[in-house]
C-alpha cells in the first residue's frame, strides 16, 4: 500500500566503520562526564587545552601552588585553594552540563528503537546495541540508524527510497546514511571556536601579568634591600643571620602571590557564566521563535555569544535561508508560447487551462515531462488523497502544478506507472532512469508508452544542460530567452525535452546502461558516458519557472545589516541569473546606477586570473566612490580560483562588501569561510542544508536553520533558528548580538576571596559585555580601567591610612576600612558605568553592599574568628562612616566629572544617541534620526575601509523597530574587566599594607 | 501515513506534541529583557546638582570635624633621646639600653597646655615599629592564649615557641616583644593615678584570652626581648599584653597605657618618671608619650576636618566651572549633528 518496509542487513564490507559508528558519541556516562569534565579542567589549565582562557589557567594553577609553599605564602593557603575549588567547581559543573546535555542528545540518536530480525524472530533493540550482520528492519519514515545494505523492501519491485535529508538538501541520492558516511566526511572537524573577547582577555590578562612581573621585580628587589639594611635591625623580628640560598627569591615570590589578587580567578567564572546567560537569552527570545513550526531558538554554543555583536562578514546560503525552499510553479514557456506571464502565475493562466483541455500536443507532453521525469514518489494517504514525496522542492512543485493541470501522477510502482490525466489513466512502463547529478545537470528517465509501446526519452535539467542537446535544426532561441527572461525576475529555470527512442537503438544502449551500472571501477564516469550517448537530439519543449519565495524581510533586513557595514556573501549552487535576481531581490546589490557587478568567470586558468585582476583593479579605482560593488564568482572560477589565486582573490575579498558566488559545492562554501577567517575578520555563516554544515562548523559563528532540508544544519551550528521569517532572523540576530552587549545582564558571581586578614568577602561584580567591534575591548580601555583602578587604590589606602592613624590603627579595623571602602567604591563605580538599571540591578549593587555588612557582622559576632567584634566596633564609630563617605566621594568625584565631561563635550556616538533617545528631544525623534543615518549611508559605503564601519555598527538598530531601539540602543559601557578593575581596587588598596607587611 | 504501527505512532505523537510545545520560550519580561529599567544619563543639571550636593554636605562635616580635633588636648612628648644621657652615638645608646645593669629611671615634665577633662588617655608611641611585618604578625598562637589546655600548641610561633625545652606560655615574638617602659606621673608632689584598667578590649579580655591560661615560661630563654608578666596573673588580666598583641596596621602607632581620671588644668606641670627600658634605638625607633583627651571622632586628628572642606570647597568649584562652561558653551544633548558620521566628511 501506501508505505514501504525495508528489510535491511548491514554491510559486512563496512564492518569497520559500522562498528565505529554506533560507538562513537556513547561511552559516556553522566559520571565518567563529571569525572571528565574536572580532568578535564585541571589539563586545560596545565596543557592549555581547548578552554578558551589558556593563560589564566596556567596563571592561577602556578599561583595555587605557589600557595603551597608556606614559607612564601603571606596568607593562609586555604584562602586561596578554597575559592580556587570552587571556581573550578563552578566551571566543570558547567561543562559537565554542558557535556550532559550533548551526552543526552547523543542518547537520544543511539538509544532510537530500531527492529532487528534475528533468528526469525522481530526484537527492538536500541540503535546502539546494532551489531554487524543484523538485520534492520525498517518501516516507511524511519532513520536509518547506521550503514546499510538492503535486502528487500515491501514494495514489489523491491523498490526502497531512501531520503538523505540529512546529507543533502538539493538533488543528490546516494546509498549513504548516518554520521559516518557523505555527510561525516564532508563535515570535517570542528575546531573550538575562540572569540575575540577571549582572546584580548587572554591577551590582557597576560599584559598583566607582565606589569605583575615587573611590580614583583622591582618591589622584591627593594624589599630584599630593605630587609638587608633595616629588618635586621629590628631584633623583634629576629632574623636568621643565615638564610637558606633560595632567601633572595623569597620576596619576590611573596609578592607575586600578594600581586596574584590582580588577574582575579573570578573572571574565569564570570565570563563563562555570562555566556551561558547571554545563550540563554536567546533561547529564550521571543522574537526569534518561530509560530509555524512552533521551533525556538537555540544556542548550542553557550561560549561564543559575545561574538554575535563583532561578525564583519555574513555567508549565507540562498536556498532555504534568504529563500523559503518552499517552490511554487509560477511560468512556463511551451515551445515559444508564455504562459503565466500576465497573472505571474501559469495555473491561472485560461490559456495554458485552455490548451489543456485542448489537448495541444505540446502542452500535453510538457505536462508529462513535469509528471513524469521525476524521482517524486505518490503516496496514497490514508483519507485517499495522493501525497508527494519529493527529494527536491523542484520536483514536488513541478508534478503538483501538473497535477493542478489534471495531469495527476497516481502512483508508481517499480516500474509502472500510473497518470490520471483528465480522467483518462494513462499508464507507462519506466525502463530506466539517467540519475541526476551536480555534473550533468540534468535527469533523463526512459518510458514506455504501454498503450503505443513507444519508447520515450524524457529529459529535464538546466538550460545550459538541455539546450546544447537540441536536435540539429531546432530553434532554442525563443527557450534562451525564456530563460534569460525567468531568470531575470528570480525564478529558478528548468528546460524540459524529450525524443522518441527506436526499439533498437533502445535495446543497444540499454545493454550498454546496464553494463555500464554493474561496472566497479569508474562507475559513476561511465554512467555519464552512457548517458550522454542516449541524450542528444532532443526536442526541446518548454521551460519552467518555479520561483522560491524570499523569507519575509529578508530584503529590509539585508538592508540594514549591510549599513551596519557588514558584509555580505551569498553563496549559492543556483545558476548566476537566478542568483543575481535573487540578489537583487533582497537588496543584497543595488541595480544598476548605483551598483555595479564585477564578473569573474573563464573557463581556463588564464581567463580566470585576468578576469580576476580585472574585477580587482576596478574594484581598486571605485573603492572611493559610492558605489556599491560586488562581485560574482561561480564555481567552476572559484574552484581555479582557490587553487590557484588565493591571495589574489583574498584582497578582493576584503575590499568587497559583497560577493556572490553561485554554484559552488559545500566544501568550497567552507573554503570561503576559511578564506575570510584567514583575514582574521569574525565571520558568520547561516545556512539550513546539510551542504551547509561544513560552512557553519568553519565560521566563528555558524548558525543553522532547522528547516525544509532537514536538521544536520542546524545540529551542527552554533545556533539554530526555526525557519522564521527572514525578518525575525536576522533583525533578531542583531538584535541578540546587541542585546546581549548593550542591555546589562546583572551576573551573581560570588566569589569568595580571602583577602590579607582572612576574611571572607563576597563580591557580586556587575559583568557586562560592551563590545562594538571589540572596540571597548581595547589596550586603551582598559589602561583607562587600570589607570582609575591605581587612583582608587591610592584613595583608598591613604584616607583609610590617615583617617586611622595613631591610637586607632589596630590591624583589622583597619583592613577591614580600607575593605569597605573598596566595596562602596565598587558599588559606585558599577553604578557609573551602568546605563540601564532594572530591579536586577539594583539587586545585585546594593544586595552586594548588604551582603557585605550582613556577612561580616556575622563573623564580627563569632568569638573565634579574627574579626570577633570589629564589624560593630567599626558601625558604632562615627569615624568609620564619615572616612568611607570621604573615599567613596574622593574616589568617585573625578570619575564622574571626567565622564561627566567625555560625555557631553567629547561624545562618542553611542552616547549621543543614548541621550537622543532618552531625553527625547521632541524635535528630533528616533525616526529622524533614522532618516538622516540613510542619508548619510551612503558616506559610510564610501568609507572604503572596514575598521571604519565599527563605529556605525549599531546603526541598524535604530532602523528596527522602537522596541528594537529602546532595547539595543542602550548600550551599557560596561566593561567586562570590571572584576578585574574592582578587585585591583579592592586589592591593590590591600596590597600597600601588605607590603608592608610582607618584609 | 506510518499505518502499519497506527497505534504507537499516534501515540508517539501525543506524547510529543505538548513538548514540542514547550520549545516555545517561556515569556516573562526577564527573559525578553524586557525588564522596566531607568536609564539614568549625565545631564548637566544632574551633574552640577550632585556636586553643589556634595559640596553642602561635606563642608559642614569638615567644620564639625575640624572643631572637635581642635578641641581634643593632646601632649606629646618624645622621650627616647631625652633618656639617654649625654650626647652620643647609636651605638652607645644601643648598648646603654641593653645594659641590665644600668639604672634606666628618667625624669621629664609635660606642661598641660589647656584644661583637660577626664578622661584622660595615656598613649604610648612608637614610630618606625613594625609590628605589622610578616615574621611578627604571625608569630602567635591565639589558641594557646585562649585555652588552658591547648598550652603546649605552640605553632606559629617559631622562634619564640619554646625555651628550656618547654613551651612558652605566651609564646611567640609578639608577646615576647612586649613593651616595658613605665610611667608615674605627679603634679608637684601628688602622685597622679594611672587607672590601667579598662585598656584592652572587653571582648579580648572576654573571649580572646582566658581567664584560667598564667604565663609560663615567659622571657626564661637567653635572649630578653621585652617585658616579663606575673606568673599569677591570669593572661586575661594582663592587659598591657593584650593591647599589644592588638598589633598595630601602620609602622607609627599608639597604644592605650592607661587612664587619667582626673582634672588638669591648664599650665599645671606634671612630672613623669620614666623606666626606659624598651629598646627601639637599634632601629633609629622613637618613643613618644601622649596624653590626650578624645571627642567623638576620637583622638586629635584634623585630616578628615581639612580633606571634607578641601573636597567639599572642590566640588562646589566643579559646580561652578561645569555651571560656567554649561552657560558659556552649551550643547544639546542627544544632537545627532554631532555624529562622527554626520560631520562633513571632507572637513576631515
Amino acid at each position: 500500500m501506501g508505505f514501504d518496509w525495508s528489510l535491511l542487513l548491514e554491510d559486512p564490507r563496512d564492518r569497520e566503520s559500522c562498528s565505529s559508528a554506533p560507538c562513537r558519541s556513547l561511552g559516556r556516562t553522566p559520571i565518567l562526564l563529571v569525572v571528565l569534565a574536572l580532568a578535564a579542567v585541571a589539563v586545560d589549565a596545565v596543557a592549555g587545552g581547548s578552554s578558551t582562557l589558556r593563560f589564566m589557567n596556567q596563571y592561577f594553577l602556578l599561583i595555587a601552588c605557589l600557595q603551597l609553599w608556606s614559607l612564601i605564602t603571606p596568607v593562609n593557603p586555604a584562602s586561596t585553594w578554597g575559592p580556587l575549588i570552587i571556581i573550578f567547581a563552578v566551571s566543570a559543573t558547567k561543562e559537565a552540563w554542558d557535556d550532559y546535555n550533548r551526552y543526552l542528545s547523543d542518547k537520544q540518536a543511539n538509544e532510537k528503537e530500531v527492529w532487528v530480525v534475528k533468528d526469525g524472530i522481530r526484537k527492538h533493540i536500541k540503535a546502539q546495541d546494532i551489531h554487524v550482520g543484523n538485520i534492520v528492519w525498517l518501516r516507511e519514515n524511519d532513520e536509518v540508524p547506521c550503514d546499510l545494505v538492503l535486502i528487500g523492501t515491501s514494495e514489489p519491485q523491491g523498490i526502497c527510497y531512501v531520503e538523505l535529508k540529512t546529507i543533502n538538501g538539493n538533488l543528490l541520492l546516494h546509498f549513504f546514511t548516518g554520521n559516518e558516511t557523505k555527510l561525516g566526511m564532508s563535515r570535517g572537524v570542528p575546531e573550538p571556536k575562540l572569540t575575540a573577547v577571549d582572546a584580548m582577555i587572554d591577551k590582557l590578562t597576560g599584559a598583566i601579568f607582565l606589569f605583575q612581573i615587573v611590580v614583583v621585580i622591582v618591589l622584591g628587589f627593594a624589599g630584599n634591600i630593605w630587609k638587608d639594611t633595616e629588618a635586621r635591625k629590628q631584633w623583634y623580628a629576629q632574623y636568621p643571620e643565615d638564610g637558606p640560598w633560595y632567601e633572595l627569591l623569597v620576596i619576590p615570590l611573596r609578592f607575586e602571590l600578594l600581586c596574584s589578587i590582580m588577574i582575579p580567578i573570578s573572571l574565569k567564572v564570570s565570563l563563562d557564566l555570562v555566556k551561558s546567560i547571554y545563550a540563554k537569552f536567546i533561547d529564550w527570545d521571543e522574537e526569534m521563535y518561530d509560530h509555524e513550526t512552533m521551533t525556538a531558538p537555540h544556542a548550542a554554543n553557550t561560549a561564543i555569544s559575545e561574538d554575535l555583536g563583532q561578525v564583519e562578514y555574513i555567508l549565507t546560503d540562498k536556498t532555504g535561508t534568504l529563500t523559503e525552499n518552499k517552490m511554487s510553479f509560477r511560468r512556463c514557456c511551451i515551445n515559444g508560447t508564455f504562459y503565466g506571464n500576465e497573472s505571474g502565475d501559469a495555473l491561472k493562466d485560461v490559456e495554458l487551462l485552455n490548451a489543456v483541455i485542448n489537448n495541444v500536443p505540446d502542452v500535453i507532453r510538457f505536462l508529462t515531462i513535469m509528471t513524469i521525469c521525476n524521482t517524486v514518489v505518490p503516496v496514497r494517504s490514508m483519507s485517499g488523497n495522493i501525497l508527494y514525496k519529493a527529494q527536491s522542492q523542484d520536483e514536488d512543485a513541478l508534478v503538483n502544478a501538473a497535477a493542478r493541470l489534471h495531469m495527476v501522477l497516481i502512483s508508481k510502482n517499480g516500474n509502472s506507472l500510473e497518470i490520471n490525466f483528465n480522467g483518462k489513466l494513462i499508464h507507462y512502463e519506466i525502463l530506466d532512469t539517467l540519475e541526476f547529478t551536480s555534473e550533468r545537470k540534468r535527469m533523463s528517465v526512459v518510458v514506455k508508452d504501454s498503450e503505443d509501446g513507444k519508447i520515450l526519452l524524457l529529459s529535464k535539467g538546466a538550460d545550459e544542460a538541455i539546450l546544447p542537446l537540441s536536435y540539429a535544426g531546432q530553434q532554442i532561441r525563443p527557450f534562451v530567452d525564456a530563460v534569460d527572461q525567468y531568470a531575470q525576475l528570480g525564478l529558478r529555470t528548468l528546460c524540459l525535452g524529450w525524443r522518441e527512442l527506436k526499439d533498437d537503438e533502445y535495446k543497444d544502449w540499454s545493454q550498454a546502461f546496464k553494463e555500464a551500472r554493474s561496472t566497479l571501477v569508474n562507475r559513476e564516469w561511465k554512467l555519464d558516458e552512457v548517458c550522454q550517448r542516449l541524450e542528444h537530439d532532443l526536442e526541446v519543449i518548454g521551460v519552467t519557472a518555479v520561483e522560491d519565495q524570499l523569507q519575509d524581510g529578508v530584503p529590509e533586513t539585508i538592508e540594514t545589516l549591510r549599513k551596519a557595514g557588514i558584509n555580505f556573501w551569498m553563496l549559492t549552487g543556483d545558476k548566476q541569473k537566478t542568483a543575481i535576481q535573487i540578489a537583487l531581490l533582497c537588496n543584497f546589490i543595488s541595480s544598476e546606477p548605483r551598483g555595479q557587478l564585477l564578473f569573474i568567470n573563464g573557463k581556463t586558468e588564464d581567463e580566470v586570473l585576468r578576469s580576476l585582476e580585472r574585477v580587482l583593479l576596478t574594484m581598486k579605482i571605485t573603492s572611493s566612490e559610492p558605489k556599491d560593488l560586488a562581485f560574482v564568482v561561480d564555481g567552476w572560477a572559484l574552484e581555479i580560483i582557490l587553487k590557484q589565486y588565493r591571495s589574489v582573490f583574498t584582497e578582493l575579498a576584503i575590499l568587497s562588501r559583497t560577493a556572490i558566488c553561485c554554484r559552488v559545492t559545500p566544501s568550497q562554501k567552507a573554503q570561503l569561510v576559511e578564506l575570510l577567517k584567514s583575514c582574521d575578520y569574525r565571520t558568520l555563516a547561516i545556512g539550513d542544508g546539510g551542504n551547509d554544515v561544513r560552512m557553519i562548523q568553519n565560521a566563528d559563528i555558524g548558525v543553522g536553520i532547522s528547516g525544509r532540508e532537514g536538521l544536520q544544519a542546524a545540529r551542527a551550528a552554533d545556533y539554530s533558528i526555526g525557519s522564521v521569517s527572514g525578518t525575525s532572523l536576522f533583525n533578531s540576530i542583531s538584535l541578540m548580538a546587541y542585546n546581549v552587549f548593550y542591555t546589562s545582564v546583572p551576573v551573581l558571581t560570588v566569589v569568595l576571596d580571602k583577602d590579607l586578614t582572612e576574611k571572607t568577602v563576597m563580591q557580586n561584580p556587575q559583568i557586562l559585555f560592551y563590545c562594538q567591534a571589540g572596540r571597548l575591548l581595547n589596550p586603551s580601555t582598559f589602561a583607562g580601567w587600570f589607570g582609575r583602578s591605581l587612583y582608587h587604590a591610592l584613595v583608598v589606602f591613604l584616607i583609610t591610612v590617615h583617617a586611622y592613624a595613631d591610637e586607632k590603627s589596630e590591624m583589622e579595623q583597619l583592613s577591614m576600612v580600607a575593605l569597605s571602602g573598596c566595596i562602596w567604591l565598587q558599588a559606585f563605580v558599577v553604578t557609573i558605568e551602568m546605563n540601564s538599571f532594572t530591579i536586577f540591578h539594583h539587586l545585585a549593587i546594593w544586595g552586594n553592599l548588604l551582603c557585605f555588612y550582613g556577612l561580616n557582622l556575622m563573623i564580627s559576632a563569632i568569638p573565634s574568628a579574627g574579626l570577633y567584634t570589629i564589624m560593630f566596633r567599626l558601625c558604632r564609630q562615627p569615624s568609620y562612616w564619615i572616612t568611607l563617605f570621604l573615599i567613596t566621594v574622593v574616589g568617585m568625584g573625578p570619575v564622574l566629572a571626567l565622564k561627566y565631561f567625555r560625555y557631553t563635550y567629547r561624545s562618542s556616538a553611542i552616547n549621543i544617541l543614548q541621550q537622543a533617545e532618552r531625553s527625547r528631544v521632541a524635535t528630533f525623534s528616533i525616526r529622524d534620526l533614522d532618516s538622516q543615518l540613510k542619508s548619510i549611508e551612503k558616506d559610510v559605503g564610501s568609507l572604503a575601509s572596514r575598521n571604519k564601519f565599527k563605529s556605525s555598527v549599531y546603526e541598524p538598530l535604530i532602523t528596527d523597530s522602537p522596541t528594537a531601539t529602546r532595547r539595543a540602543v542602550g548600550p551599557s559601557a560596561f566593561d567586562f574587566l570590571q572584576p578585574a578593575q574592582s578587585r585591583d581596587d579592592q586589592n591593590a588598596g590591600l596590597l600597600e599594607i601588605v607590603c608592608m607587611l610582607t618584609e | 501515513m506510518n499505518n502499519s504501527a497506527a497505534g504507537t505512532s499516534s501515540g508517539s505523537g501525543d506524547v510529543s506534541a505538548p513538548r514540542r510545545n514547550s520549545n516555545r520560550p517561556k515569556y516573562s519580561r526577564f527573559t525578553q529583557q524586557e525588564l522596566p529599567a531607568c536609564k539614568p544619563i549625565l545631564t548637566p543639571r544632574w551633574v552640577i546638582s550632585v556636586f553643589t550636593l556634595i559640596g553642602v554636605i561635606f563642608i559642614p562635616i569638615g567644620i564639625a570635624a575640624l572643631r572637635a580635633s581642635t578641641n581634643v588636648v593632646e601632649i606629646v612628648k618624645r622621650y627616647d633621646a631625652d633618656c639617654i644621657p649625654g650626647n652620643n652615638t647609636k651605638a652607645y645608646r644601643v648598648a646603654y639600653i641593653q645594659d641590665k645593669n644600668i639604672d634606666k629611671t628618667c625624669n621629664i615634665t609635660l606642661r598641660v597646655p589647656k584644661d583637660m577633662d577626664p578622661p584622660i588617655y595615656v598613649y604610648y608611641q612608637l614610630d618606625n615599629f613594625y609590628q605589622n611585618h610578616r615574621r611578627y604578625v604571625k608569630s602567635r598562637n591565639d589558641a594557646q592564649l585562649k585555652d588552658r589546655g591547648k598550652a603546649n600548641d605552640t605553632s606559629g610561633c617559631d622562634p619564640e615557641d619554646a625555651s628550656n625545652g618547654s613551651p612558652i606560655v605566651p609564646c611567640g615574638l609578639i608577646a615576647w616583644s612586649l613593651f616595658n617602659d613605665t610611667y608615674n606621673f605627679s603634679i608637684g608632689n601628688q602622685n597622679l593615678t594611672v587607672n590601667k584598667r579598662g585598656i584592652s578590649w572587653k571582648s579580648d579580655r572576654d573571649h580572646k584570652f582566658g581567664n584560667d591560661v598564667f604565663p609560663r615560661n615567659f622571657q626564661n630563654g637567653t635572649l630578653i626581648g621585652g617585658a616579663s608578666l606575673d606568673e599569677n596573673t591570669p593572661l586575661s588580666q594582663q592587659e598591657d599584653l593584650i593591647v599589644w598583641m592588638r598589633t598595630a596596621a601602620l609602622p607609627t602607632f599608639r597604644k592605650s597605657y592607661g587612664k587619667i581620671e582626673q582634672n588638669l588644668r591648664e599650665n599645671d606641670t606634671i612630672t613623669v618618671t620614666i623606666k626606659n627600658n624598651y629598646n627601639t634605638y637599634s632601629f633609629s625607633g622613637k618613643k613618644k608619650l601622649v596624653l590626650s583627651t578624645s571627642s567623638w571622632l576620637g583622638g586629635k586628628n584634623d585630616f578628615i576636618g581639612i580633606t571634607y572642606l578641601t573636597i567639599g570647597g572642590l566640588c562646589f568649584f566643579l559646580a561652578i566651572a561645569f555651571t560656567g562652561v554649561y552657560l558659556v558653551k552649551p550643547r544639546k544633548l542627544g544632537d545627532p549633528s554631532y555624529l562622527s558620521w554626520n560631520r562633513n566628511p571632507s572637513g576631515r
